[in-house]
């Protein structure tokens, strides 16, 4: 507790560096898969089609993928004996963010799903007797229930920036290049320095806890100018 | 500031970035080369000296061969002969340079209960242990320390099975902190074990037979199979690792004032 005090109030140089990274491919995961797993979590509440259990309980189910089997696979695609080998992504920044991005859209999906159900439920008589089109349904779902869906985000977030089985073989803990809190940790466990990854993992806490606090303090504020 | 030197500012901008990209290469090389700390000291003087910033992926000795197969890294650092021999027959570097050597101990309970340190050669320490059946925590990860372990345990013809052997399958350093928990007799590469800071009461119990040392070599990954690998740069790195630089760094290098390392490259 007091190593972790101590690297944070000296802005230890390596500490902001590796901070800033997990910040920054699992803040850029979750948004992507924001992006991905809201308007499916929606589309999948309001429509209708055979296949829809199905599709919802393989979702439910990828809730659960190991992150080291999508390390595997991410890596496989990024080698450079891979399809996608060409592209270099292998061992950067980039590479983390898409194994992350296929971890937690799952995450996000199921839980906008089960929210936005809810919702729609409680909406189904009012569009359709206003006879809205199916994207204006999925859209209003989506904005009036922006407070569950930020909750289906966080959980994402949380996943993601606790993650480090995918993100170790995807990125490899270079340092100085994609060396990030979670990595570091395993690192440090390995050399038998406990108190230095306990230390990394309270900055890790202390991460997880400021970044739901600043997303709360942005909505709330939203919500009194909106109701 | 007009169009143009915003045009001519980014395209001078990105050709500074790629000519700095240049300068970086990648190399798997394994935990007790990484964990040893000898890199610490290697690497800021290989970027002064040739301008080169070596990226190091830091895995076992089999994932360091099929990183380097699979065109992932530019060269591997790795201790494994046989390993990397085949590695080499079936294409995948260019040659296999000698660099330098450290060798393993055998860690243990202090109180060495199955009497390991008695023992007059490395395969004896491992007879006794097993005649005990004393709890032995094993890789089990197919590095080059889990190699040379098997061949060890079958030069002293003993099978090693039952409850007393534990193959973790991790690092060096997860396997360390198994056998700390435990209180179990481990092989370790003499580096790693000096830096590890969780000895609890482990101690060395048995070293200094000539088998247990443990030959690091470096691969460069074969170009014509993978055309993007940065050959000079790998060149102008193996002519560093051969300089009279490298000797003296690698031979300097102590813990606890004994030597890890030593250089013999070229011999």
């Amino acid at each position: 507790m007091w190593q972790a005090a101590r690297l944070v109030a000296t802005f230890d140089p390596d500490l902001v560096e590796i901070t800033a990274l997990s910040l920054r491919v699992s803040l850029g995961a979750t948004v992507i898969a924001s992006l991905i797993g809201l308007p499916l979590g929606a589309w999948l509440a309001v429509n209708r089609f055979p296949a829809r259990r199905f599709v919802i309980a393989i979702l439910n189910a990828l809730m659960g993928l190991p992150p080291v089997v999508v390390g595997l696979m991410v890596y496989m695609l990024f080698s450079r004996s891979g399809p996608f080998g060409v592209l270099g992504l292998l061992f950067t920044p980039t590479a983390m963010v898409i194994a992350q991005v296929i971890i937690i859209t799952p995450i996000i999906a199921s839980v906008a799903h089960q929210a936005i159900r809810e919702l729609w439920a409680d909406y189904h008589d009012l569009l359709i007797s206003l006879q809205a089109t199916r994207l204006q349904r999925i859209k209003t779902l989506l904005w009036d229930g922006r407070r569950a869906l930020m909750t289906a985000s966080l959980a994402g977030f949380g996943r993601a920036i606790g993650e480090v089985g995918a993100i170790m073989i995807v990125g490899g803990n270079i340092d100085h290049a994609t060396r990030v809190l979670t990595t570091a940790i395993a690192l440090e466990t390995g050399k038998g320095e406990f108190d230095m990854a306990l230390a990394l993992g309270f900055v890790l806490i202390g991460l997880a806890i400021l970044v739901n606090l600043g997303l709360h303090f942005i909505s709330r504020t939203e919500r009194g100018a909106r109701w | 500031m007009t169009f143009k030197t915003v045009v001519l500012g980014a395209v001078a901008a990105l050709m500074t970035s790629t000519a700095a990209m240049a300068e970086e290469m990648k190399m798997a090389v394994t935990t007790s080369f990484a964990n040893s700390g000898l890199a610490d000291v290697l690497l800021p003087e290989i970027k002064e000296d040739t301008g080169i910033e070596v990226q190091l992926l830091i895995v076992g000795t089999g994932q360091a061969l099929a990183l380097g197969a699979a065109g992932d890294v530019d060269a591997v650092l790795v201790h494994s002969k046989a390993a990397e021999e085949k590695w080499l027959a079936a294409g995948n570097g260019t040659h296999r340079t000698e660099i330098m050597y450290n060798d393993f101990v055998f860690v243990g309970p202090q109180a060495d209960p199955a009497e390991a340190g008695a023992a007059e050669a490395a395969t004896g320490a491992l007879q006794a242990i097993a005649g005990a059946e004393a709890p032995f925590v094993s890789r089990g990860d197919d590095s080059g320390t889990h190699k040379m372990e098997l061949r060890l345990w079958k030069a002293a013809d003993v099978t090693p099975e039952g409850d007393w052997y534990k193959a973790v399958g991790q690092g060096m350093g997860a396997a360390l902190n198994t056998a700390s928990g435990m209180n179990a007799y481990i092989m370790s590469d003499r580096a790693s074990w000096l830096k590890f800071a969780n000895k609890g009461d482990l101690g060395i119990v048995f070293e200094g037979d000539p088998v247990l040392f443990n030959q690091y070599a470096y691969l460069p990954v074969n170009p014509e199979k993978h055309p993007h690998v940065k050959t000079d740069l790998v060149n102008q790195l193996e002519a560093w690792l051969l300089s009279d630089e490298a000797a003296e760094l690698i031979n300097a290098y102590t813990i606890e004032g004994q030597q890890l390392f030593v250089y013999n490259a070229g011999e």
